[in-house]
């Protein structure tokens, strides 16, 4: 077999196992972004192609979505842009930029998304799925408790994937490129004949089913390769081939699945290999090899879902999440870096800024100087790329990691995550003054306790009751999600994501919080000034007076930072003693996507001075006008939560102006590269990098065609500036932008 | 070979604010330390609001002195450290030598941002525990430098002597304003008069900007100033360069 000619054998030779192939195969590169080339004339041609269609699709809301044919691996295609032009071919349907239907994760979800832009589902697929066939959605709301409801109502469970996919489980795509999928069959025929006992359990049953359903995809998708004409049963023989094998895998995925975050995994070094051999065997010349990966990273760039305003609102400007984790270092001290690596990035130039693929830097302080200095240079440059810390994540996830949506880890083709959205802190602090009520609608939605009788708010009342409050919301937030996720493997089952994991994985219960710096600093405010209680006709404390300061987080103050540490691992310790689903290990992110936004609005006035229906900050920021001490203190407060308890990321937004990170552009370059190096060194998790004028911000609000690749990193992903509504795009101008004084 | 350096802790100074991240006002990424008051008064200040003794919140040496060694992680990977600035910082000498002597007892390395306005027996004091002097030399011409400042050049050019006795590694800061620094015959002068200095290792020439002015009540004068064009700007950098 000519495939593998030339490779470093190994483990893998016998068994699925990418970091074995890649540890044995892979050339690091310490060297600079030089070699780099433009793009081709048919990149061009193609991209500009593209622009067009995205141009009308902008306009339109959606280019054109199918009423009819619910979308399936194998349900579509081919479908081309200009098959003349395009180097690396599949679409999710039989146009560019046509959304597809999901409609096994609930039937309304679709009509409604469908209605929102005109379209009408055809009738036949409406009598299929409220007849015939159930969907994830109707098996949820059968088994939601009354609680639950009132809970996912009031808004202090939000975002929950109980109307859309859940998403963020990263298929190992590089599976199909190095093995071709009768190798993965054989393997999965064999993980089905092992389980075989005397007396099959619950368990057992079911991942048979399961496997056999994957089985089943890895099938489909040989057939979907073989509509585009290539035959994928084989591995991949070169570099063109590694890319469209691995990129067919994946867009199945996504036309099987419309999962929030459909994460790409950690694919250029692996292509490396393949161009690297190429390379040296005077196969292919370093243009083609940058044709490629531009038009892969095209590809990506065009994947598209079908979503309701509702979703929209939450997560804003079409976001997908295809996440590519670029770098990092390996267990033996090597970097991960390649000239794949830069290859990757440089697609920011070549093809200009965007925000997907989700360009994820892994940075670790022993990454090759020249990265650094060509990272901080395209951040600079694009404000498209986001960081996270490496040295950090290694140590829990080894050297074969990727970062699923924004800010969570997972060993790739071994671990997956139940994604749980988020609860509301905020939220949660006011059921604790207010006995159990809705600060809004006043319904008890907490079970009945003593609320705050007094005119001004105790410390140690407030935390006592702020601590009964996590309690019950620990429990109820991981009941909820038994539920999402037993429903959803019954119903919304990931066959082909999952056949390309092995057969036993780690799953992860992944929880998430928002508002807690809203918390954080009204339990400061609380404990170091005086708060005064303002209550309705009906006795609710809806409002509140602060006499005095506060130390606020966001200014690396312990007696504020420490009161953060300590409710992060109060919260984790809480939803650790919980049983997840299938043996979850429950884990917790401090990440609000765009959703602080509307989590803002569906929350009161919060004792830390922020009146009702103000945005929350996002992630795990400190609140806007409250860091006095400069950049660096508000990253280091950030850096001092701990990863230990948040194991599902840490997401941290910072902006910048330019002349605020030196006076010329080689400075700022060195300045920001040192600037990561710094906040990851003091274990800072993850970070987005904005670099800005306010001004420039203001005019793209105004004249949003001068600006129509302005990109954006907001909490754990990037948009275009354009596609935010003009309250998200106040806001995130509103945000705390770091200058020199 | 090091010797221990003593300094009293207990020292109080009178702070106007602490900023961290600041990556325009020496090497590297520093905590700038902006000392309270100051007596010059200086016609396009930025700070204006660091002009006044008595809005300095007091603190001690130790304290500062905790508060910058939170970030020696971002020092050490960018070659950064403490800039004390103000205000005008040698307008409190004792503090300013003590927390410079403890920032060298704890290998901080330390800038000193003045407009070298303090007299000769300060200057001689504090100067060997500066690292890197940034010297704001506002003017050349002595008859604009009592426009711009209301005082006279005498001090900074003997500040400047000092630091080139002591061999003091320094910064000149020049700060272009149209119609008010930007005559180059007199800018010519100067960067002739600079090359005597061997401890000068750089030139940055400051474009006027107007982000101080919201900070200004009516009695400012530069409303009408806009900030210098990028080929003003390029000709003085060139002036310098040669």
């Amino acid at each position: 077999m000519t495939a593998w000619e030339g490779f470093v054998k190994g483990a893998w030779n016998e068994k699925v196992n990418l970091r074995d192939f890649i540890q044995r195969n892979i050339t690091p590169y310490t060297g600079n972004e030089n070699f780099l080339v433009g793009a081709t004339e048919r990149t061009t041609a193609l991209w500009k192609i593209v622009c067009e269609l995205v141009d009308i699709e902008n306009e339109k809301g959606i280019l054109d979505v199918e009423t009819k044919i619910p979308s399936g691996i194998a349900s579509h295609g081919p479908g081309y842009i200009n098959k003349d032009l395009e180097q690396i071919v599949g679409l999710q349907t039989d146009k560019p930029l046509k959304r597809g239907i999901m409609p096994k994760g609930g039937i309304r979800v679709i009509q409604n998304a469908l209605k929102s832009y005109g379209y009408e589902l055809d009738p036949m697929v409406t009598e299929i799925f409220t007849k015939h066939r159930k969907a994830h959605n109707d098996g949820v709301f059968d088994a939601y408790t009354d609680e639950m409801r009132a809970a996912r109502k009031s808004g202090i469970i939000t975002g929950l994937p109980d109307a859309y996919g859940r998403g963020r489980i990263i298929g190992d795509y590089r599976r199909a490129a190095l093995y071709g999928t009768a190798f993965l069959i054989k393997d999965k025929e064999e993980q089905l004949r092992e389980i075989n006992m005397p007396w099959l359990e619950e368990k057992d049953i079911g991942l048979r089913e399961e496997i056999s359903e994957q089985i089943r995809a890895l099938k489909q998708l040989g057939k979907m390769a073989e509509s585009y004409g290539f035959d994928i049963s084989k591995p991949a023989e070169n570099t063109r081939e590694a890319i469209q094998w691995t990129y067919f895998a994946f867009l199945a995925a996504a036309k099987q699945q419309d999962g929030a975050a459909t994460s790409l995994g950690r694919i250029a070094s692996f292509i490396d290999i393949y161009a690297e051999r190429d390379l040296n065997s005077g196969k292919a010349t370093e243009e083609e090899i940058q044709e490629l990966m531009d038009h892969f990273c095209m590809k990506l760039r065009m994947i598209r879902f079908l979503r309701t305003p509702e979703y929209n609102a939450l997560f804003s400007g079409d976001p997908t999440w295809v996440t590519e984790s670029i770098g990092g270092m390996c267990e033996d001290g090597r970097t991960l870096v390649t000239k794949n690596s830069y290859r990757m990035i440089h697609t920011l130039t070549t093809l200009g800024p965007a925000p997907e693929p989700n360009l994820t830097i892994l940075w670790s302080n022993n990454l090759p100087k020249n990265f650094k200095l060509y990272c901080a240079k395209m951040s600079i440059q694009t404000s498209s790329l986001q960081y996270e810390n490496d040295d950090l994540m290694r140590g829990y996830w080894g050297d074969d990691y990727a970062i699923a949506c924004c800010v969570s880890a997972m060993r790739i083709g071994k671990q997956m995550q139940f994604f749980g959205a988020r609860a509301n802190l905020a939220k949660a602090l006011t059921y604790a003054i207010n006995g159990g009520k809705d600060e809004k609608s006043g319904v008890q939605v907490a079970p009945e306790f003593a609320p705050v009788t007094s005119e001004y708010l105790d410390f140690d009342e407030v935390y006592r009751k702020l601590n009964q409050v996590l309690e019950w919301l620990a429990q109820l937030y991981i009941s909820t999600l038994n539920i999402i996720h037993y429903m959803h493997d019954k119903y919304n089952y990931e066959s082909l994501q999952m056949a390309l994991h092995d057969k036993e994985i780690l799953r992860t219960h992944a929880c998430g919080i928002a508002g807690l710096s809203v918390v954080v600093d009204s339990l400061s405010a609380i404990k170091y000034a005086k708060v005064k209680a303002v209550r309705n006709e009906d006795g609710l404390i809806t409002d509140y007076e602060i006499e005095g300061e506060y130390p606020a987080f966001g200014n690396n103050d312990k007696r504020v930072d420490q009161i953060a540490n300590n409710l992060v691992k109060l919260f984790m310790e809480k939803l650790k003693k919980q049983r997840a689903y299938r043996r979850a290990v429950p884990t917790l992110s401090i990440l609000t996507i765009t959703s602080n936004v509307v989590y803002g609005k569906a929350t009161g006035s919060t004792p830390d001075g922020r009146k009702a229906g103000e945005p929350f900050a996002p992630g795990a920021n400190p609140m806007h006008g409250r860091e006095h001490k400069g950049a660096i203190a508000s990253m280091s407060s950030v850096a001092s939560l701990p990863y230990e308890y948040s194991l599902d990321g840490i997401s941290y937004t910072f902006s910048v102006i330019p002349r605020a990170l030196g006076h010329f552009a080689e400075e700022r370059v060195a300045n920001l590269a040192n600037l990561l190096d710094g906040f990851f060194h003091t274990n800072g998790h993850h970070i987005n990098i904005n670099v800005f004028d306010k001004e420039t911000l203001y005019d793209a609000m105004e004249n949003p065609h001068k600006y129509p690749q302005l990109t954006i990193r907001v909490s754990g992903y990037a948009v275009n500036f354009a596609k935010l509504t003009r309250e998200q795009q106040l806001e995130v101008i509103h945000r705390t932008f770091h200058e020199s004084i | 070979m090091t010797t221990a350096i003593d300094y009293d802790p207990s020292i109080i100074g009178g702070i106007h604010s602490i900023y961290t991240g600041g990556m325009v006002d020496g090497p590297g990424i520093r905590t700038v330390l902006f000392l309270a008051g100051c007596s010059l008064r200086c016609l396009y200040c930025h700070n204006p609001d660091t002009w006044f003794r008595m809005r300095g919140n007091k603190k001690a040496v130790a304290e500062i002195l905790d508060e910058v060694q939170k970030y020696s992680s971002y020092y050490k990977f960018s070659g950064g450290g403490i800039t004390v600035s103000g205000g005008e910082p040698t307008d409190q000498p004792t503090f300013l030598k003590e927390l410079l002597k403890a920032c060298r007892a704890n290998n901080i390395h330390s800038v000193l941002d003045t407009s070298g306005f303090s007299s000769p027996d300060i200057a001689e004091d504090i100067l060997p525990y500066v690292d890197l002097l940034l010297l704001d030399f506002k003017a050349y011409d002595p008859d604009l430098y009592k426009k711009i400042t209301s005082s006279t050049i005498e001090r900074p050019l003997q500040t400047l002597r000092m630091a080139r006795n002591l061999n003091v590694l320094t910064w000149i800061r020049y700060v272009l304003v149209p119609n008010l620094t930007d005559d180059l015959a007199q800018i010519r002068e100067m960067s002739a008069f600079l090359k005597k200095y061997n401890n000068i290792e750089k030139v940055s020439v400051l474009p006027f900007h107007k982000h101080g002015e919201h900070k200004w009540d009516d009695t400012y004068t530069l409303k009408d100033t806009e900030p210098p064009s990028t080929e003003l700007l390029l000709e003085v950098i060139d002036i310098f360069n040669n």
